[in-house]
């Protein structure tokens, strides 16, 4: 007669994830509808500049159809190699100087003030987006790819020193203590035990990192630093949009053969 | 030889782990601590190279304290400490070698490990233990392609590539099988003795203990309880360490192994007659 007894035909229903009580559940999920609602009510459309946008969208897309990488062959040439320039620097620049940032940040080797100065460093960097920096890098340093450089070494930082400093910290740590169990330094240590355990992921992050920074340095171009971003927003204010659509596609092509490199190496490297 | 006088081990979460233990291990001699998870086999053995900072006590390794001393001297007396683990703890992405080399860390600066040219001395040494262990064919490969005997063997070289004084040894055989277990307590017993080599391991396979080791020390919630010669081991004094529990019943596991061998066999018999009995 006990619960646990097997009777036939006895219902199971899996408990809900969130809210156990019905009433509860049903009333914020229809609270959450309602929002909804009223908030698109308060959007506002203007039907005539939609249709105005579709026209040019239109344009827009038949220059996409028909690129010209001819007429502005030169500068999208230039654009396109100061951005590789740009990528490729600033990626190894921000990968050395990341990487004493993120042992300093791993909680795990590190002492507690190296530690929270490391931390600070890197939420520094993070706090805010590529674009924000880069309009301050360049007001700094004026309008081209150095401010590029600048901008995307700097962004670089915050990614892969977080993302080291938590490998680090997620190491075998019975590894690390066979290393000290032998008596070696703290420089050896790291070496020995920390190095090759993390060295793949770090590999992999920084090819991760090189196709971002290639990515980004499109857009950063926008604002003023330089690089192929600078090419597409000039020819797009000149409603040049089959130079645009060429830049657009190269942009696109780079970003696949990045992208298809990468995942060979990280697999490469394991 | 070592000397431990009096060892204190509380944690920050209010264990105590260890309550005052004392003993002292002559030259050559092997050891084997035995007692019930979360008696303090492995703080006691960590504390001895102070890789667990112990709270209290002495640890007298000749006649030096390494309780009271500071970093720089620290890591002057784990050379002379070799420690052998669980599970193995190999860098598993280097090569056997390097793993068998970093036992040379503390005596080489940061320049020559770090570019992997160590004096030849220890290269020479390095293949020859490799050698005594039987693993001379797979020097350069990485440590994690070998088996878990041969990742053992590896440790054990790492260990001696230190040329220790002591030898810690922890639970060198719970991740291995049973003819594995046999030949890795045989391989570190044997060792002991080439080199007179003291060393303490700890273990929770009673009968392995009893049938590989010198002398028997038994904890028992951060105590010792037992010190004595295996065969001193009655069943009392496992009641005394382990708490109630029937001893004879263990030790006739091998006669229950006879009795599923017959079972498995009658089994098997039973099969092949029904298989047969299957019209083709």
């Amino acid at each position: 007669m006990s619960a646990t007894a097997p009777v036939a035909g006895r219902k199971w229903k899996r408990p809900p994830l969130f809210f156990q009580s019905k009433a509860l559940r049903y009333f914020i999920y229809g609270a959450a509808l309602v929002y909804l609602v009223l908030a698109l009510g308060t959007l506002n459309i203007n039907w005539v500049r939609v249709a105005e946008g579709t026209e040019r969208a239109g344009r827009f897309i038949s220059g996409f159809i028909q690129p010209d990488f001819t007429t502005r062959g030169r500068d999208i040439w230039n654009g396109l190699i100061e951005s590789l320039t740009m990528t490729f620097t600033a990626t190894v620049v921000g990968v050395l100087i990341s990487v004493p940032i993120g042992i300093g940040a791993a909680r795990n080797i590190a002492p507690p003030f190296v530690y929270m100065v490391c931390r600070s460093i890197i939420a520094i960097s993070r706090a805010f987006q590529e674009i924000v920096i880069a309009i301050l890098f360049v007001a700094m340093f004026g309008f081209g790819p150095f401010a590029g450089f600048l901008t995307l070494s700097f962004a670089t930082i915050g990614f892969l020193s977080k993302l080291l400093a938590e490998d680090i910290e997620d190491i075998d740590e019975s590894q690390s203590e066979a290393i000290r169990a032998t008596g070696a330094s703290w420089f050896q240590l790291i070496n020995y035990a920390i190095q090759p355990q993390v060295m793949p992921r770090l590999i992999g992050l920084s090819v991760y990192r090189l196709d971002i920074n290639f990515r980004e340095s499109a857009v950063i171009g926008i604002v003023g630093a330089g690089g192929i971003g600078a090419t597409l927003n000039t020819s797009m204010s000149r409603y040049d949009y089959d130079t645009a659509g060429a830049i657009l596609l190269i942009i696109i092509l780079l970003v696949m053969a990045a992208e298809y490199s990468s995942s060979h190496i990280r697999k490469w490297v394991q | 030889m070592l000397r431990i006088e009096a060892l204190e081990k509380r944690y920050k979460t209010g264990d105590h782990a260890l309550k005052g233990v004392s003993f002292a291990i002559e030259p050559g001699q092997v050891v084997g601590l035995i007692g019930p998870s979360g008696a303090g086999k492995s703080s006691l053995i960590r504390c001895i190279n102070r890789l667990v900072e112990p709270t209290g006590g002495k640890i007298l390794l000749g006649e030096i304290d390494i309780a009271s001393m500071n970093r720089g001297e620290l890591r002057q007396v784990r050379r002379r400490i070799g420690m052998i683990f669980q599970e193995y703890a190999l860098v598993e992405r280097l090569t056997v070698m390097e793993n068998v080399l970093s036992g040379r860390l503390g005596y080489v600066p940061f320049w020559r490990s770090f570019t992997r040219r160590f004096p030849q001395a220890d290269v020479d040494k390095a293949f020859a233990l490799l050698d005594r262990v039987g693993l001379s064919d797979h020097v350069d490969k990485r440590a994690d392609a070998l088996s878990g005997g041969q990742r053992q063997r590896v440790g054990i070289a790492r260990a001696l590539e230190q040329d220790p004084e002591l030898l810690l040894i922890d639970e060198p055989t719970a991740s291995l099988d049973p003819k594995t277990s046999r030949q890795i307590m045989r391989l570190i017993c044997e060792i002991c003795a080439e080199r007179n080599l003291p060393a303490i391991i700890n273990i929770h396979d009673v009968n392995l203990a009893q049938m590989f080791v010198d002398r028997i020390i038994g904890l028992r919630a951060g105590e010792v309880v037992f010190d004595g010669k295996p065969d001193a081991l009655t069943n009392d004094v496992l009641t005394r360490i382990y708490g109630d529990e029937d001893w004879n019943a263990m030790r006739k596991t091998a006669d229950e192994d006879a009795a599923d061998a017959a079972n498995v066999a009658a089994f098997e018999a039973a099969r092949e007659q029904r298989m047969a009995e299957v019209p083709a």
